[in-house]
């Protein structure tokens, strides 16, 4: 019974990003909206974590200029991957 | 799949409101259906007849109502947020004794019932705002 999480806060003025990483099962997965992208950056303090759980959306990426600066295992993902994802997961969760 | 949108958002304050939009558009152009967008709170006021956008800013007011109009999408504001927010349909502006109404047509005031039943018929509830 997967859960997709939607952080839409940067780890910088929101704890949102904590308090999910805190409650996330096995097999949950992040979706990194709007300024949530930047806990996506690489050499940040989340990145790592970050790893293979999370995507960012693509738009909002290219909005701040982070295209080519995302930490490793961070997918980019459209608008139509963004809707694929909340298929394949059981609900979705958004952390404000 | 059926999803239901809820924007807590206004057009202005915050992106959620366009990312919501966009998420909208996304699950259209996927096949899936959208079964009601219920806007919350700040969210209300993407229901405004009354906003002027600048020309070089998208207006985000219009492209719901295009949206909703082109797809017959069911979008709700909550009563309770829209009254304080002034965000009127003729029935309340008359209820209210108020000058006049300014929600768009494209709209339907109600309550967070829709909001429950949404969530408790649809596939995937999405939130956007806030």
């Amino acid at each position: 019974m997967a859960t997709l999480h939607l952080i839409n806060k940067s780890p910088g003025s929101s704890d949102a990003l904590t308090a999910c990483l805190r409650v996330m099962a096995e097999g949950d997965a992040i979706v990194l909206i709007e300024d949530g992208v930047y806990a996506a950056l690489a050499g940040g303090d989340t990145a790592e974590r970050l790893r293979g759980v999370a995507s960012a959306l693509e738009a909002d990426v290219a909005a701040r200029g982070l295209q080519s600066r995302l930490g490793n295992g961070i997918e980019q993902v459209d608008d139509n991957d963004f809707v694929e994802l909340c298929t394949r997961c059981d609900r979705v969760m958004s952390w404000f | 799949m059926k999803f239901a949108i809820v924007v807590r958002a206004g057009p202005l304050a915050s992106e959620g409101s366009r990312s919501a939009l966009r998420f909208a558009r996304a699950v259209l152009a996927s096949g899936h259906s959208l079964e009601r967008v219920f806007f919350h709170g700040e969210g209300t006021y993407n229901a405004s007849s009354l906003t002027v956008a600048p020309q070089d800013e998208d207006d985000l007011t219009e492209a719901w109502a295009e949206l909703g109009r082109q797809q017959q999408l069911d979008l709700v504001i909550c009563v309770a947020s829209a009254l304080k927010r002034g965000v009127l349909d003729e029935r309340e502006a008359e209820r209210y004794d108020k000058a006049g109404a300014n929600m768009r047509p494209e709209f339907v005031i109600s309550g967070l019932g829709q909001l429950a039943d949404a969530a408790l018929s649809v596939d995937r509830l999405v939130t956007f705002g806030g």
